[in-house]
């Protein structure tokens, strides 16, 4: 065996007692627990009454810096990462400027290096388009070289069909796949509220899911004849699912994320007495019906959508406490996700595979990032939780800048006390 | 009668019983105003605060003149004059007009839920004068009471709300309060312009006026915003006006006596025919008086509520 560097002792992996054996940054061997242990010169983790999980990938994330630190910054944007159990972190390139050429992504990369050296790593999306406009396209391969792990528009949905697909051709010159922010760019855009029965009611404009699935069918033609894989982002209803399976099955190379958000909630909370137009339920995609909510379970269950991810979108107090209207689309998401997705785990609605292929394998396999199955060889990224410590959603206790969330004052269930990115503790 | 309520934000928070009250209270009120001198002393000492961040003329006027005639001071701030326009959040404008101590602040907002914004940060009084395209309590309450006055009961009628209902949050309010007062409602408008769930409502849906007309007891016409075409819901005010608009014929498929109303301001020729707008059935100068006298009960009602507890 090679030198150990870090044994975690007595932690509790799907049902058994292990002991972790980490080398150089890798998971060297999993054992069952033994009673006593001679660790020599390595660094010893007790993890008695913990359970341990590979750390969590997000592949859709907004940071906002550079141009909008008042939102969140790279160093409050990792923080919250590493809290919340990721290793890995995806984010978008809609900042100021724009994520569209090398000097952004090497700044994006240099913040992180310089406050979270030891990780969570920092993948940038480049944007697909220059200026996010959807006019040119961007110069995707000075931004691939830069480190750009993926490209999107995402926010601001391309209206040419033709730019869209040379794209997407573009970008697999150079192995990224492009994700798409599904929405047909003149159904009521970015309304954040579900076009039904509730914004009847609350009399707000608001966006029908044909809006979300007529262009997940357009992204499927195209990635069916072109023949290249295109991810689809925060898929939120059941006319998309039910497309995104028809397309599958028929092996088209398609990929799909959800929220924790699309899991949980529905457009319900909107008109409920105590949080009826609550601005932190605005969200673009919008909160869908209940039955869209049991489609996305499903779908997830059934591996019709690949994985999860935050869709973490910070703003400020103020901009969220204003007129429905006029509040900024968008959730925060990295302090909160993986216990609002591992109580569903524990009450049966996920199960325990897709919580692991969601947020582990499936994501890092679409964009080529590293993983940890706790294979050796794989990297030692895996954090400790206890399952049971109860936590209330307080401002105080979001490691993000941004508060808007509608779990706001919420009890949760879980914390991450200890996290490892390549055997290294980094909280 | 106890009033529980600290703010009105749209009927669906009032109980039959209440609209009752306030129809009572609103009837006191009327006799007032026949006489030569219409002012009360009721609210003496109190002040409300007109807080109109969009443009209305006969909405503030007619709070104005009831919060007057009960002695109450009131004071106007409008959108043109007030920090909105220099970009001051309507939070910050909340705070503000909360540091002034009103006893009761009257909002028109051009957001929907505008209204419950403000009441959840005020310890006053909220009344709202029309937030969006959500609500409009008091436009709907004195549509009603001018109907309980000609009728003196509702239940069993059919009235017909008639255009652009999508829009409109006189026409949401009145859908709730007409069905919690026992009229059978019915809707009728260009699909562009119905709420996309309209089908959910206690309401018959029809496209046909010919056909929505038939046995009704009352038209409501609304106001159609001509911004609507340039936004490709409609082709034009021509083909809207010889579609939907109310005219002599329809009044004729209607039952004899057949109300007409309309909140205003009409577009005559394009929602109502103008004859139809002066004609002896039409109640549109009667709503203008009952706004009045309702506003006077509601203020009354909600100003006077913690003297009651």
């Amino acid at each position: 065996m090679a030198k150990i560097d870090l044994i975690v002792r007595r932690a509790r992996l799907d049902g058994r007692d292990v002991d972790i054996f980490v080398s150089r940054g890798k998971i060297e061997a999993v054992r069952k627990s033994v009673k006593t242990l001679d660790p020599g010169d390595a660094k010893v983790e007790e993890a008695f009454g913990l359970t341990v999980l590979p750390s969590l990938t997000d592949v859709h994330v907004h940071l906002r810096e550079p141009g909008f630190e008042y939102k969140e910054d790279i160093e409050s944007g990792l923080r919250a990462a590493a809290w919340g159990g990721f290793s890995n972190i995806m984010c978008m390139a809609n900042t100021k400027p724009v994520n569209d050429c090398a000097p952004v992504t090497e700044l994006m990369l240099e913040k992180a290096r310089r406050y979270w050296p030891k990780g969570p790593r920092l993948f940038p999306i480049g944007a697909l388009t220059k200026g996010l406009k959807g006019k040119e396209l961007a110069p995707m391969a000075e931004l691939a070289r830069a480190g750009c792990a993926a490209f999107s528009n995402d926010g601001v949905p391309i209206e040419s069909s033709k730019i869209f697909r040379n794209a997407v051709e573009y970008a697999s010159d150079w192995d990224r796949v492009v994700i798409d922010h599904c929405e047909d760019p003149y159904l009521d855009v970015a309304a954040g509220v579900n076009e039904g029965e509730v914004s009847s009611r609350l009399g707000l404009p608001a966006q029908p899911d044909v809006a979300e699935a007529m262009q997940v069918s357009r992204d499927i033609l195209l990635s069916e004849y072109l023949d290249i894989p295109i991810h689809l982002a925060h898929i939120s209803c059941k006319k998309s699912v039910d497309l995104i399976r028809f397309a599958k099955a028929r092996g088209v190379k398609i990929t799909a994320e959800t929220t924790p958000h699309y899991l949980t909630m529905t457009e319900d909370f909107l008109e409920a007495e105590e949080t009826e137009y609550d601005t932190n339920a605005k969200v673009n995609p919008p909160l869908r019906t209940e039955a869209d909510r049991q489609a996305v379970i499903e779908a997830l269950n059934d591996g019709t959508l690949d994985c999860l991810a935050t869709d973490h979108a910070p703003h400020a107090v103020y901009e969220k406490e204003v007129e429905f209207d006029v509040a900024p689309c968008g959730i925060t998401g990295l302090d909160t996700a993986l216990s609002v997705t591992w109580e569903l785990v524990r009450e049966g609605v996920l199960t325990r595979e897709t919580f692991i292929r969601a947020w582990t394998t499936a994501p890092c396999a679409i964009f080529n990032l590293p993983v940890n199955t706790f294979v050796p060889g794989d990297p030692a990224d895996f954090f400790l939780f206890d399952e049971d410590q109860e936590w209330i959603v307080t401002p105080e206790a979001l490691h993000s800048k941004g508060k808007n969330t509608p779990l706001m004052g919420t009890v949760r269930k879980g914390r991450v006390k200890t996290h490892f990115i390549a055997g290294k503790k980094i909280v | 009668m106890k009033w529980l309520h600290k703010d009105l934000l749209d009927v669906s928070q009032l109980s039959r019983s209440e609209v009752m009250a306030i129809f009572e209270t609103a009837g006191r009120f009327q006799e007032l105003q026949e006489r030569p001198v219409k002012k009360v002393p009721t609210l003496k000492g109190r002040s409300v605060i007109l807080f109109f961040a969009e443009p209305s003329t006969r909405t503030k006027t007619s709070f104005d003149v009831a919060g007057k005639r009960l002695s109450a001071d009131t004071f106007s701030l409008a959108k043109s004059s007030s920090s909105l326009t220099k970009g001051e959040s309507l939070k910050d404008t909340a705070l503000t007009l909360q540091a002034m101590a009103p006893d009761a602040i009257v909002i028109r907002h051009w957001c929907s839920g505008a209204a419950r914004f403000l009441a959840d940060r005020l310890e006053c009084s909220v009344i709202n004068a029309g937030d969006g395209r959500h609500a409009h309590p008091t436009q709907a309450l004195l549509d009603a009471f001018t109907l309980h006055q000609e009728w003196g009961d509702l239940a069993g009628k059919t009235v017909l709300i008639l255009g652009d209902i999508a829009h409109s949050r006189v026409a949401r309010s009145n859908v709730i309060l007409l069905n919690k007062l026992g009229a059978r409602v019915r809707i009728c408008g260009p699909r562009t312009l119905l709420p996309p769930a309209v089908r959910t409502w206690n309401a018959k849906i029809f496209s046909n006026l010919d056909e929505a007309v038939k046995g009704v007891d009352a038209v409501m016409c609304l106001r159609l915003q001509l911004e609507r075409q340039k936004q490709g819901l409609l082709p034009d005010l021509r083909e809207y006006a010889r579609t939907f608009g109310l005219a002599r014929r329809h009044v004729d498929l209607a039952n004899q006596d057949v109300r007409i109303l309309h909140p205003g301001p009409l577009n005559r020729g394009v929602e109502i025919s103008s004859e139809l707008a002066d004609c002896a059935d039409s109640l549109i100068l009667d709503q203008v008086s009952s706004g009045v006298v309702v506003r006077m009960a509601l203020l009354f009602l909600y100003m006077t509520r913690k003297g009651e507890e």
